[in-house]
């Protein structure tokens, strides 16, 4: 352990049932500076982080914080020792106001025992002063974008005297801009307060822009710790997955005709879940063999976009046809029927059911075939499971087997479960959102091998991503969406990024004669 | 028609509603729906009568009902907080097992059956309480005084839970647990502690509703003397979204119906259809929730 270590890890394992989420993991980690860890999903990068924040107790090992040996497992004492984590998903409390969540758990009492709102205020706008992070203490949670709610998240830490910051994917839900605010936030925490940052992330350009050190953990061991100027990210992608990665090769044909019309929304409206409207006449068409992107800011139409298509949100003005055929009144089975399948943006809450199996999670949707079931009553468990196997090894889902909860695999192998559910059911129509959030590299190249392969066998795709460069590397035609409006349309090839986040922006692209 | 004395009425029938609702409310602030209210009271009320018999005053009463009270409630805690079975299996097999333990004991212990007349006179009734300032006050020393101490005691504890949940520290932990149990936990507080807490103190506020029953104004236990109020209780919870105060006023209401459908039996109308008016009455809460939520999203529709 050497003198300036502020966090040790000696030979820490964790092991969960069926797996071994880190495997002799040593660590150092020093005062002052912005520690990246990489890894895939699934590498246990999370784990070793919670570690650190007492959520588990490791099986095997030592943890130090500040040269004391941690004996007793649990936030309240990782807390105590100025550790503050800032989790994926947030930990706040949606209808209490910004300096409620910010004092949770600490409240600056009057008489002994009543809340004393004036100070918690006081505290919160002082705090958010202090460090420069500027938002509403009266503000409800509930109210905020997520790139503020994650300011809050922060000050939260900061307010129980973190000086260890752990961030846990912190730029997977933030629009450019709001990163790059994050990260001139880092910057300054770390060079006016000596905080200590740790930031686990799966975005290489980041570890670059951020880091001072970066580890990498591949299957539960620390494969590596450098210098972040002394690699870059092609190392790096290829320490995490264990081989050479190269995500620009991509064998998009271009021998096939694209012509007949799979999907065309005309006029499309729909309102969002508080009854606003989310789209305002939004009219595009998908051929065959095309991948037609979305582009957009999170919330301004994409998800609501998705769900009137695929038959999950009522339509409310304007019309969709698929293959021809108006989805006007139909269910999200029925338009199904028509040959569409359906990768949704939210793995956990509709993409897969968490407690089902694997195998389960598979079959849904044929189930009621013949060749898995009896008249649709009784389920045939050897051919279904015979199927899920087959499906398991074709995609390249790495987890315990097919008998475990779907919710026991990591984020990366859960959307393969998904992709690999829809992508089987051959439809000529795909629709499909988010595939590679939260997913690391290697998962992320092969989703994207298997989307290509898709739109070269003729599949009309639809693709909503938030991802630019996801965008780019797929699409045929990128449009961009505005406050569920089309802002315009591109071939990506004759666009830059920064151009289109114009236009993502709320710019309007001139009708072309 | 006597307009104060259904004011009256009002007031004492709705006073077991309060007190069960607003232990319901707690445990539905931590995210747990207790149906077994209901239950909690039925037995509330029987060790109300028990305690007032054997220890001779209405006090041990209420120790007695406050008693296993804390004891359902750690039962309930166990079954759904520690073994995490479901709450609504756990709150109907409550008020199964309330139904049949009160009813074999009553037979156990007394060896009487339907009703409880104690041997030799009544047992101790909770005392009733008056300002005599308000005596010479027309319609408000009708109204507000001789009822029972619990009467006044529900009005306090709907002040008292109302402070406690929205204006402490500990009711804002209370919330968390309920609406973000991560949240709690990931500041170093146990949310199921929250969840326990809560359940034990639904399990002493549902026992004292029944001991308002028991010993409020009779001095009697009956079988299933409760008559469902349990769940108009949890109605209520409902129909005022666990706010105290608007929690208070729907039992209230719920009480106005009540005692009008008494009234209604000195003009001849039937006990059997004037004792459905209080369930008609949750019925119609039940609908108006439904469609206050329906205009809620509509106005923000247009907004």
């Amino acid at each position: 352990m050497s003198d300036q270590s502020i966090v040790s890890f000696r030979h820490v394992s964790m092991q969960f049932p069926g797996v071994l989420a880190n495997d002799d993991v040593t660590l150092d980690i020093n005062k002052g500076e912005v520690f990246a860890l990489v890894g895939e999903n699934g590498a246990g990068k999370s784990t070793l982080m919670n570690l650190l924040y007492g959520m588990n107790t490791p099986s095997a090992g030592e943890v130090y914080i500040k040269g004391g040996q941690v004996r007793h497992f649990s936030p309240g004492h990782a807390i105590s020792q100025g550790v503050g984590m800032v989790h994926q998903h947030f930990m706040l409390v949606p209808s209490f106001t910004v300096a409620q969540n910010i004092c949770l758990g600490c409240e600056p009492k009057k008489f002994g025992f009543l809340s004393d709102f004036d100070k918690m205020n006081r505290i919160a706008s002082d705090l958010s002063e202090e460090y420069g992070l500027e938002v509403d203490p009266h503000a409800r949670i509930q109210d905020l974008s997520v790139g503020l709610q994650q300011r809050v998240e922060i000050l939260k830490t900061l307010h129980r005297g973190a000086d260890i910051l752990i961030l846990d994917e912190p730029t997977a839900v933030l629009t450019p801009q709001e990163t790059d605010e994050l990260f001139s936030v880092i910057r300054r925490i770390v060079k006016e307060k000596q905080m200590t940052i740790i930031i686990i992330t799966h975005k290489l350009y980041e570890v670059m822009a951020i880091s001072d050190r970066v580890g990498v953990m591949r299957s539960g061991k620390l494969v590596s710790v450098c210098n972040t100027k002394d690699v870059n990210e092609r190392i790096l992608a290829s320490m995490m997955v264990g081989r050479e990665v190269l995500l620009d090769q991509l064998d998009k044909s271009d021998t096939h005709e694209m012509t007949e019309v799979a999907i065309h929304a005309e006029n499309l409206c729909a309102v969002d879940n508080r009854g606003l409207p989310a789209l305002r006449g939004v009219t595009f068409s998908v051929r065959k063999g095309e991948i037609l992107g979305i582009a957009g800011v999170e919330g301004n139409g994409q998800s609501e976009l998705v769900e009137a298509i695929t038959g999950m949100r009522d339509i409310t003005g304007g019309q969709v046809t698929i293959g021809g055929k108006s989805i006007a009144g139909m269910t999200p089975g029925q338009v199904r029927s028509l040959g569409v399948a359906h990768v949704p943006e939210d793995r956990l809450s509709t993409g897969v059911s968490s407690p089902a199996d694997v195998t389960d999670n598979l079959i849904v949707g044929k189930h009621r075939q013949k060749d898995f079931s009896f008249l649709g009553v009784h389920m045939k468990r050897k051919p279904i499971r015979k199927w899920a196997k087959e499906l398991f090894d074709k995609y390249d889902i790495r987890g315990a087997g097919v008998d475990v909860p779907a919710g026991s695999l990591s984020g990366g192998n859960m959307q393969k479960v998904v992709i690999a559910r829809e992508f089987s059911f051959e439809t000529p129509v795909l629709i499909i959102s988010q595939p590679t959030r939260g997913v690391d590299i290697g998962a992320m190249e092969s989703i994207h091998r298997l989307i290509m392969e898709k739109r070269n066998a003729g599949c009309a795709i639809l693709l909503v991503s938030a991802d630019l460069d996801e965008l780019f590397r797929l699409s045929d035609r990128i449009m961009t969406i505005y406050e569920g409006k089309i802002t315009g349309e591109f071939q990506p090839e004759n666009i830059t990024k920064s151009d289109i986040s114009y236009y993502m922006t709320g710019a309007q692209k001139e009708a072309e004669a | 028609m006597d307009v104060i004395f259904i004011l009256q009425n009002t007031l004492r029938t709705a006073t077991p509603v309060i007190l069960a609702a607003l232990g319901c409310l707690m445990t539905n602030h931590v995210g747990m729906m207790n149906i077994g209210v209901d239950g909690m009271m039925l037995i509330g009320a029987f060790s109300a009568v028990m305690g007032s018999w054997v220890g001779g005053s209405w006090l041990m009463g209420l120790a007695f009902a406050l008693g296993f009270g804390l004891l359902l409630g750690l039962l309930y805690g166990v079954f759904v907080i520690k073994l995490r079975s479901d709450e609504f299996i756990i709150g109907v097999a409550l008020n199964i097992f309330a139904g049949g333990v009160t009813t074999f004991l009553l037979r156990a212990i007394t060896g009487q059956s339907g009703t409880f007349h104690a041997p030799g006179g009544d047992v101790s009734t909770i005392p009733q309480l008056s300002a005599p300032f308000l005596d010479n006050v027309p319609v408000l020393g009708q109204l507000l005084n001789n009822h029972t101490l619990l009467v006044y005691v529900s009005w306090v504890l709907v002040i008292l839970c109302w402070v406690l949940i929205y204006r402490t520290p500990f009711g804002f932990a209370l919330r968390a647990a309920g609406e973000h149990p991560k949240s709690l936990r990931s500041v170093g507080k146990s949310p199921e502690g929250m969840q326990f807490i809560a359940s034990l103190m639904c399990g002493m506020l549902a026992a004292l509703a029944g001991a308002h029953l028991s010993l409020g104004y009779l001095s009697t236990f009956s079988e299933n003397m409760t008559n469902s109020r349990g769940f108009i209780a949890v109605a209520c919870v409902i129909f005022g979204r666990s706010n105290p105060p608007m929690v208070f006023l729907a039992a209230l209401l719920f009480g106005f119906i009540d005692a009008l459908g008494m009234q209604l039996q000195d003009y001849g109308i039937s006990s059997a259809l004037t004792s459905i008016f209080p369930y008609v009455g949750t019925v119609l809460m039940m609908i108006l929730v439904v469609l206050r939520s329906r205009a809620k999203s509509r106005r923000k529709a247009s907004a």
